[in-house]
This record gives structure tokens, C-alpha cells and sequence, in this order.
């Protein structure tokens, strides 16, 4: 019997599980996926937002505002890398000049710090590829990057180290009431997950899958739907392009299409803007990559197109009531849904806000004493002295021997990933945590190698091992043997 | 009179090739630039060959690249790969290491060194 | 102090340490990342390496060995599983290994000979999911090859190189069905003999002026959409069609391999992706050579050898001081011929120029002008773009000249 389970390993179920696993209780967080921030969280823009967007008064003002100033402290203690590069909203005409105007005011009331606006000029000083038909633009100086799969899976992981679980491959198809406790029940992938789960408090953070989760129990009042968002990720020799995120004025449907550099050093462009039925349409489209270079290129001059290295899309759960849903209807059952942007800015004070609804629900909260808030440190030997590299090679020399060489990341980085908390599975899974696979040749050089690796750590054959969970395998049999004889 | 054009295989260049023939016999062969394209052409029409190239799984579970050391009927490629896939080799081995004889008139031997 | 530092130790960096070894420099050291010598040949186990230098045909392990055996008999040093981080303009290379950990060399002279890697999906920006089952060739080759694993059993290949050539004929072999290869060109960028052999042989169909516009399936792939591309080579929706498969290999294009010679400082040209260099293969770097396939991608490894052992000779005179330089004469192209290697001629001897043609083209005529005047001119049947050509240029039109242009005259074919 847990006391709560919380239903999807993204960004909100993975910060609320690191929050509550400060407390006395027993945690499982259950994932239907072969391994964490596999949704909303693993294809976004990693904005952490200043704050000024949304209505002022709603909840999503208010946590963006919080978990703003929360992100920096979050992210060191978990050992993320976060830049703060600050922000522009420009614009080009004088409805954009309105537009940014109202920004400006909606963010003073919201409590965002240092908003200026700028004109045209001063907005290129500080940018000098900007557009020279850009007028005006707002300033914030609090915007930061930060890599959301990257804080995901930090955050779950902060969370086993201090006695949560993970269950994966749980796809969650019934959830019971029973007198003192839920029982949720799966339809797992795999055989050796448990099919049943029991436990006294619920959260379901299922992304855009929450409204499903509801339903099963009993709470009809949850509306999301999948909106996709289109990508370009473009070489690291293109980061420093802008140091700072461009956001073009925004319309009803979001933020437009976005030019920051990444944590990472990439230029990262997107996201598109298109409302789908399919919850797990992550395809991309040639409109929209089109889409994206032409507004990109409207806004920010020279972007080297023929640097992109890859695309991506991913789903966010759009809600209908503009704002988050972050609702109980039935006991012990609360729903943190609809939690588009700015949902990874808002995730830590999301969690904040949720704990204090399991308090006031009756859920006994006693501070652990052997809590630890930083997450053991993964090294990473590209950002390392020479005098540390030396030392990690001299403790373990599988730090001397490099796989990936488009992102110089060493075997001893890939165990350390399948063997630290979350542990990586697959291939992408090794990806997210360690960057090897996803530099310029894209895994071409060193994904055999990697897959020999997990397929010995995991004790599997090397034909099994997949790229992002069942059903993906790498091969589909050893040579020789396929043909019958 | 019938004619054949075929791309020559026997170098990087590939010229192309034209055959004419009076019912089996070949009248002329022309487009190649050497010798040794003319013969191939002439095979071609009598009993085309082809050098496999393949491996052959090891004991250990490495893989050894092996290969005909003659071409083979080019309709027995196939056949060769059964054949070959039907075989283990135990290292350590020599680079031009007979693997098997006669298969299908040729050797099959080692194009690599495992130790 | 080392005299010679060469990085990698594939079919280049092999070749140009013997060569400047039988120059006399006995203080060479080649840093390879493999456990072996070889580089990317120990995967192409097929045949067709070797006829120009050997005068035989051999597989690319055959064709390794061979130079394998010469670095062995020099005694030459190497050190293998190693990585190099980085190389400064004055040569000094830090490189890491499990065995030293971070460490640096001082070099007079370095090769850089790294070779190249394939063009990545993501750069096509084909609509669709992410699914398992999509590889480049080459990355198939080594799973096919040296793992022992069959990526799939359903093959639909994109891109006509010759890799993808290879990779039909391989799969095949091994049992899986290639169902068709797609070449967005209206020809081919492998070899005849390739399209021969690997895919008339055995019935595969190349479809040119075609291309996959989206990727199916969501775990593994499904299936693909391919399309006809018009003559600016976007697709025609009318001809799209859904073929079945499990595994797509892209063969799309290879890069050389340059961020070492980034961090160098050393200047690139952006046809080739590798850098500028004079008929001695050097750099824009002073003592920093390079050849093979960092420098610009071969079609045959017998050109790369050859390039290598110039780049060895002039690595060695260097090393004792004795690499001259008396001219200063720019080789620029027009727009038929993409471009040339070397780019620079800076000594007054015979030399042979490399170089690669925009597209096809029959009746052929190479003019080379001094200086605006047309000086010499050589004709060709025919060119295409995935062959590399050469014009050997005679000491005595170098005399007094500034620049040479390289002219190509034909129909296209």
C-alpha cells in the first residue's frame, strides 16, 4: 500500500514526486512508458518563463511567477545546468507596439522583475542577427533555458534516491475505489511489472492523457486535447546565433515560433501551433518545418537552415479553461492537468501547490530526517578540468574511453546513466541523460557500441535492446539465422 | 541479330557495354576500353560469375568477412550464402584462411585476421 | 617533442605515416580511436578496392591488411582506443585514452586524417514519427557486418550512394527483401558498377528523381511514402506511394570529419567541408597536413592512399625544414567543375589536380586559363558527379602565373 501514486513520470508528476519524497511517505510514480519525461516534458521549448503572459489572477500567473524564482535553486540542487539569457517579445508594427505594451503591464501585475521595453535599436544592440525591421521589443531579464527532460529526469531520480518508485511500462486501465484506497490497475507491456497498485492518494499527471485518467475515476470534468508543436534543432556551431530566447508577439494560439539557444549550446527553433485528435501524434509535418524557417528567418537574420541536425515534435495538453486544471472532485483524487506553458517555469511551484492540497485532504506529512535535496552529481567528462577528467579516468577507467564522439561522452557516462536513478533502458534513454546519439551524426558512429553496452549491463542479447521501449527493437535477429536452411 | 547492353563490373570505370549476337554466337563486342571487359561480357552471355562477399560467424560469436576466391555462378549466390551461413570458424584466423572448399567451384577464405 | 603526429589510423593516416617513413622520419606517431588500423575499411567487406594500387581486387579488410603490414613492419608507433580532444595551431594535440587519461603531444608536423561520416537523417527533415528501424548505410554495414545483426527484413533505401548500393546487395544476401532504392537526382551517385551488381543482380528497383516525404509507424517503422520530385526536386503529389517496410537506410551524403581542424584555426573550404590546402596537402595552418577523406570525400580508397603518401612526403620534408615554397598561384573553377584539391599551388613542379563536377556531362573539355588565357585543355567522354577526375598540370605552365582556372565545357548528359 503506497500513500499516494502519482499517475505519469513527466515534468508535474516527477517535481511533485522529488516534493512529497521530503516527507515520511511511500511514493510510486507510474509511467506508461519504457522511461521518464516521455511526453509533454521531452519535446519543448525548455523556456522558463518570466511570467508576463498569462491573465493576471489565474493560476497559471501565479505558480509561473513562483516556480521562476524557484527554477534556479531547483536546478543547481538537482544538478542541472540553467542559464538565465533573458528574453525579447519583438515586434514589427504598431499593433505589435500595443501588444507588447500590454505584455509589459500584465507582467508588472503578475510581480515580474526588470521588464523594460526596448526600441528597435536597442533591441539589436543586444541582438545584433534580430530583424532590422524589428520596432520594439520587451525585455526580461529573468527568462532562463534549462533542459526540461533533462530537470524531469533529475527530479525522479532525487526522488528513488529518497525512497520513491518508478514503475514503468504501467499504463494505468482501471482506477477503484475501495473504502481507504485507490486501486489502480495496469495493462503493462511487460510481465514483470505488478498489474496492481494500491494506494490512499491519487495525482494524476498524465498529461494528455488526464482526461482519460479521470474518467476511470469517475471525474468527468477534466477537457484536454493534444496540441503539437513542431521543432528544428540545429548544430552546435549555430548556438550562439542570439544569446538571448526571441518570441515573436503572441497571437490566441501561443507564442509563435521561438528562436533561443539551448543549454546545450544548439539554436533550437519552434514550436508550431496545430490542435490533433491523436494523443500520441508526434509525427512532423513538411508545412510544418516550412512554417518554422519562415518565420524564424522573418525574425532573426542568417540562420544556417543547413545546420539543422534534427526535428522533433512533441504533444502539449492543451485544457479548456485557458488556465491549469489543478482540481480535486473526488477524495484523495486530484488532477494537475492542462498543464501547457508555462508548465516546466510552474512545475516546482505546481508541486508546492499540490502538496498543500493533499495536506488540507488529510494526507499526514512528517519532514524525513535523512531527506537529501541534491541529486548525486552525473558527471559529465566534456565539461570537466583536465585535472578532473584525469581523476574520473584514474577512478574508473571507462571514463577514458570515449563512444560518442560528435558529443565527446565517454563509457563511463553511459553506465553511470543505466546504473543511476532513473536508470536508463534504451537508446534514447541513454541519449536524454548522457547526450551521446544526439550530436551531428545522430548515433550513426556509436549506437552499436551503446547498444553492446546496455545489452551487457542489462543482461539482455543485443538484438533486444530498443530504441525507446518495447516494440523498437534495433534488429530483428542475428544474420545466419533468418533464413530457414 | 540480338544485342545486349551491359554495365561492365570488373573496374571503377563501368563502361558499357554492347554485345551483338547471330542466335548463340557473339559477332562483336564494343564500348569496352580493355581487355579484360571484353571477356567479362563474353562470360556474361555464357555463364555469368560473381565474387561473394560475405561473413562467416565465428565460435566466440564474432563475425569473419570471407569471400569466394574465385567468382561463382552468379545464380548460385544464394545458395553460396546457405551454404556459408551453415558454418562456424574457430579462431584464431589467418587472413586467406581456406574456411571450406568447393563451394560451388571456389574456396571460401578469410579477407580478415581474428586473433 | 614528437617530429610526426598523424590522427587516425584508417587508410590515409596508414598510408602517410609509411610514406614519410621511407622519407627518413623515424618519430612518428599515429593516434587512433578503433582498436585496430583500418578505419572504416574493416566494415566494407565487399570487393573493388585496390585495382590501381595493387592491380587486383580486394575486399577493405585485404586492402587494410596490406597497409596494416607496412606500418607493422616500420615498427611504426600507435596508440589505439584513443581519443584526440583537441589541436592547437602551433600542434600541440591533447588526446585522452583509459590507460594515460588526458594527455599532450607537442608535434612539428600533424596529419590530420580522420575521414568522414554520413550525412544524418535529421538533416533531410522527412515528415513523420521517430521510430526504431531508420539507420544510415553505413551504420547498417556495422551492424550487418562486424555485430552479426540484421537490422530488418522490409528495406526501403534513400539515397543512391555507393554505400546504399553496397547495403542492398548485403541485406540481401542476408536475407531481407529491398524493396526499392529511391535517389532524389535523376541519377545515381554510386559507381555503375554498383548499380550492376548490387541492385540489377538481384531485381532491386532505383527509382531516380524519387524521395521518402514521411516516415510511418510510431515503436518501428511501418512503412514509408516516397514520392517523384520534380525538376526543382519537390514532390509531385499525384505520384506519392505507400511502401511497406520495417528498416529505412538513409545513403545520402558523406562529410569530412572537421571539427579537429575547426579548433586549429584551420581555414575550410565549404564545398568540400575540409580544408584548403596546397599541392602538398598542407593547411592554412603551417605544419598541419591533411588527406583522405577529412580532406574531401574519395570514391576510391586507391586515391585516398595516393593523396596520403603526398601529404607523408611533404609531412617529412617539413619535419626537416626542407618544404619549400617559391610560388603563390590560386586555383579557382567555374561552376561546372564543384571544386578542386589542392587549392593553392606553391612550388613550381608538375602537379595533379583533383577535382569534381557539378553534374553530368558528355563531349567534355577542360580548359585550364592563366590568368584569363587558356593554356592547355584536356577532353573526356564523359564526367558525373560521383566520380573524381584529375588533370595533371606540366611545371611549365605554372611559370609566372597568379591564378589558374579550371573550365568545363560540355553538353549535359
Amino acid at each position: 500500500m503506497y500513500d499516494i501514486a502519482i499517475i505519469g513520470a513527466g515534468i508535474t508528476g516527477g517535481m511533485l514526486a522529488r516534493t512529497l519524497a521530503a516527507y515520511d511517505l511511500k511514493i510510486c510514480i507510474l509511467e506508461k512508458e519504457n522511461d521518464v519525461a516521455m511526453g509533454a516534458t521531452r519535446a519543448n521549448s525548455g523556456i522558463v518563463h518570466a511570467g508576463y503572459d498569462a491573465e493576471e489572477g489565474s493560476l497559471k500567473a501565479k505558480l509561473n511567477v513562483r516556480g521562476s524564482e524557484m527554477m534556479e535553486t531547483v536546478a543547481r540542487e538537482l544538478g542541472v545546468p540553467y542559464r538565465n539569457n533573458g528574453s525579447m517579445v519583438i515586434g514589427f508594427n504598431e499593433d505589435d507596439r500595443k501588444v507588447v505594451e500590454q505584455l509589459y503591464r500584465r507582467g508588472i501585475k503578475n510581480g515580474v522583475k526588470n521588464l523594460r521595453i526596448l526600441t528597435g535599436e536597442e533591441a539589436r544592440r543586444l541582438e545584433p542577427n534580430l530583424s532590422e525591421d524589428v520596432v520594439c521589443a520587451l525585455y526580461a531579464p529573468s527568462c532562463a533555458i534549462i533542459c526540461p527532460y533533462e530537470l524531469a529526469i533529475a527530479a525522479v531520480g532525487n526522488a528513488m534516491d529518497n525512497g520513491a518508485e518508478l514503475l514503468l511500462n504501467f499504463e494505468v486501465q482501471g482506477i477503484e475505489k475501495k473504502e481507504e484506497y485507490y486501486e489502480i490497475v495496469s495493462g503493462t507491456r511487460e510481465p514483470e511489472c505488478p498489474r496492481k497498485v494500491q494506494a490512499r492518494y491519487v495525482v494524476n499527471a498524465a498529461g494528455v492523457y488526464s482526461d482519460e485518467i479521470a474518467k476511470l475515476a469517475g471525474d468527468h470534468t477534466i477537457q484536454v486535447h493534444p496540441r503539437r508543436g513542431e521543432y528544428l534543432l540545429l548544430d552546435k556551431t549555430c548556438g550562439a546565433l542570439v544569446s538571448h530566447t526571441i518570441f515573436r508577439t503572441p497571437s490566441p494560439k501561443g507564442k509563435g515560433i521561438l528562436i533561443t539557444p539551448t543549454v546545450d549550446g544548439n539554436l533550437l527553433l519552434g514550436p508550431t501551433s496545430v490542435d490533433r485528435e491523436d494523443k500520441e501524434d508526434t509525427a512532423t509535418t513538411a508545412e510544418g518545418i516550412a512554417r518554422i524557417m519562415e518565420q524564424a528567418g522573418e525574425n532573426v537574420r542568417n540562420i544556417p537552415f543547413q545546420k539543422v541536425i534534427t526535428s522533433f515534435s512533441g504533444l502539449r495538453a492543451a485544457g479548456n479553461t485557458g488556465d491549469f486544471i489543478i482540481t480535486s472532485h473526488r477524495p484523495g483524487f486530484i488532477n494537475a492537468a492542462g498543464i501547457e506553458s508555462p508548465g516546466l517555469t510552474a512545475a516546482p511551484a505546481i508541486a508546492e501547490y499540490i502538496t498543500d492540497m493533499l495536506k488540507d485532504q488529510g494526507l499526514k506529512m512528517e519532514a524525513r530526517a535523512d531527506y537529501q535535496p541534491i541529486r548525486k552529481p552525473v558527471y559529465a567528462f566534456r565539461e570537466a578540468s583536465v585535472e578532473e577528467k584525469n581523476e574520473m579516468i584514474r577512478k574508473d577507467k571507462a571514463y577514458g574511453r570515449v563512444v560518442c564522439r560528435c558529443e565527446t561522452v565517454t563509457e563511463g557516462e553511459i553506465l553511470a546513466a543505466i546504473h543511476t536513478n532513473p536508470p536508463a533502458r534504451d537508446l534514447d534513454g541513454i541519449k536524454r541523460r548522457t547526450r551521446a546519439q544526439m550530436g551531428r551524426c545522430q548515433g550513426g558512429f556509436c549506437m552499436p557500441h551503446i547498444a553492446e553496452l546496455l545489452a551487457r549491463e542489462l543482461g539482455i542479447p543485443c538484438e533486444t535492446v530498443t530504441k525507446s521501449g518495447p516494440g523498437s527493437e534495433i534488429s530483428m535477429g542475428r544474420t545466419k539465422e533468418s533464413r530457414e536452411s | 541479330m540480338t544485342e545486349r547492353n551491359m554495365t561492365c563490373i570488373i573496374c571503377p570505370m563501368g563502361c558499357s557495354i554492347t554485345v551483338k549476337m547471330e542466335g548463340r554466337n557473339i559477332t562483336e563486342i564494343s564500348g569496352n576500353t580493355c581487355k579484360r571487359g571484353a571477356a567479362y561480357a563474353e562470360a556474361e552471355i555464357s555463364h555469368p560469375e560473381r565474387t561473394l562477399t560475405t561473413t562467416m560467424r565465428c565460435t566466440d560469436g564474432r563475425m569473419l568477412s570471407v569471400k569466394t576466391d574465385r567468382p561463382i555462378p552468379k545464380a548460385r549466390m544464394l545458395d553460396c550464402m546457405q551454404l556459408i551461413n551453415g558454418h562456424t570458424v574457430t579462431p584464431p584466423v589467418s587472413i586467406g584462411d581456406i574456411l571450406m572448399d568447393d563451394a560451388f567451384g571456389s574456396n571460401i577464405v578469410a579477407t580478415q585476421a581474428l586473433p | 617533442m614528437t617530429d610526426l603526429v598523424i590522427i587516425g589510423g584508417g587508410p590515409a593516416g596508414m598510408s602517410a605515416a609509411v610514406a614519410a617513413y621511407d622519407e627518413g622520419v623515424r618519430d612518428i606517431l599515429i593516434l587512433e580511436r578503433d582498436e585496430g588500423l583500418g578505419g572504416i575499411l574493416q566494415q566494407c567487406i565487399h570487393n573493388g578496392f585496390g585495382l590501381h594500387r595493387f592491380g587486383e581486387e580486394l575486399t577493405g579488410p585485404e586492402y587494410a591488411w596490406r597497409y596494416e603490414q607496412q606500418v607493422r613492419e616500420r615498427k611504426i608507433p600507435i596508440k589505439s582506443r584513443t581519443m584526440v580532444l583537441s589541436v592547437t595551431p602551433d600542434r600541440v594535440i591533447t588526446a585522452t585514452n583509459e590507460e594515460e587519461g588526458i594527455f599532450s603531444i607537442e608535434a612539428k608536423a600533424v596529419i590530420l586524417a580522420m575521414g568522414c561520416r554520413e550525412r544524418a537523417k535529421g538533416s533531410l527533415n522527412i515528415a513523420g514519427k521517430r521510430p526504431a528501424g531508420i539507420y544510415s548505410a553505413g551504420t547498417a554495414q556495422k551492424l550487418v557486418n562486424q555485430k552479426g545483426y540484421l537490422p530488418g527484413k522490409n528495406v526501403v533505401i534513400l539515397g543512391s550512394g555507393d554505400i546504399g548500393l553496397i547495403m542492398a546487395r548485403r541485406m540481401t544476401l542476408e536475407g531481407a527483401k529491398v524493396k526499392a532504392v529511391c535517389e532524389l537526382m535523376p541519377y545515381s551517385g554510386g559507381l555503375a558498377r554498383n548499380i550492376e551488381q548490387c541492385l540489377n543482380d538481384f531485381g532491386i528497383p532505383l527509382k531516380l528523381s524519387h524521395t521518402v516525404v514521411e516516415i510511418h509507424g510510431k515503436d518501428r517503422i511501418e512503412g514509408v511514402t516516397i514520392a517523384k520530385v520534380d525538376e526543382r526536386r519537390r514532390p509531385i503529389e499525384e505520384t506519392k506511394e505507400y511502401i511497406t517496410c520495417d528498416t529505412l537506410l538513409l545513403s545520402v551524403g558523406l562529410i569530412p570529419e572537421n571539427e579537429l581542424s575547426l579548433q586549429a584555426g584551420i581555414a575550410l573550404d565549404p564545398v568540400t567541408g575540409g580544408p584548403i590546402v596546397d599541392q602538398n596537402r598542407q593547411t592554412s595552418q603551417e605544419g598541419i597536413f591533411a588527406c583522405g577523406n577529412v580532406l574531401h570525400v574519395h570514391d576510391l580508397v586507391d586515391f585516398v592512399s595516393e593523396e596520403a603518401e603526398i601529404a607523408g612526403h611533404s609531412a617529412a620534408a617539413f619535419v626537416r625544414g626542407k618544404l619549400g615554397a617559391d610560388r603563390d598561384i590560386s586555383l579557382v573553377t567555374d561552376g561546372k567543375i564543384r571544386y578542386t584539391v589542392p587549392r593553392r599551388i606553391t612550388q613550381g613542379k608538375d602537379v595533379t589536380v583533383y577535382f569534381r563536377v557539378a553534374d553530368r556531362y558528355r563531349n567534355v573539355k577542360i580548359t585550364v586559363r592563366r590568368d584569363g588565357e587558356a593554356v592547355y585543355s584536356v577532353k573526356k567522354p564523359r564526367t558525373a558527379p560521383g566520380e573524381m577526375e584529375s588533370i595533371r598540370i606540366k611545371e611549365a605552365l605554372l611559370e609566372g602565373a597568379g591564378e589558374l582556372k579550371l573550365e568545363l565545357e560540355g553538353e549535359r548528359d
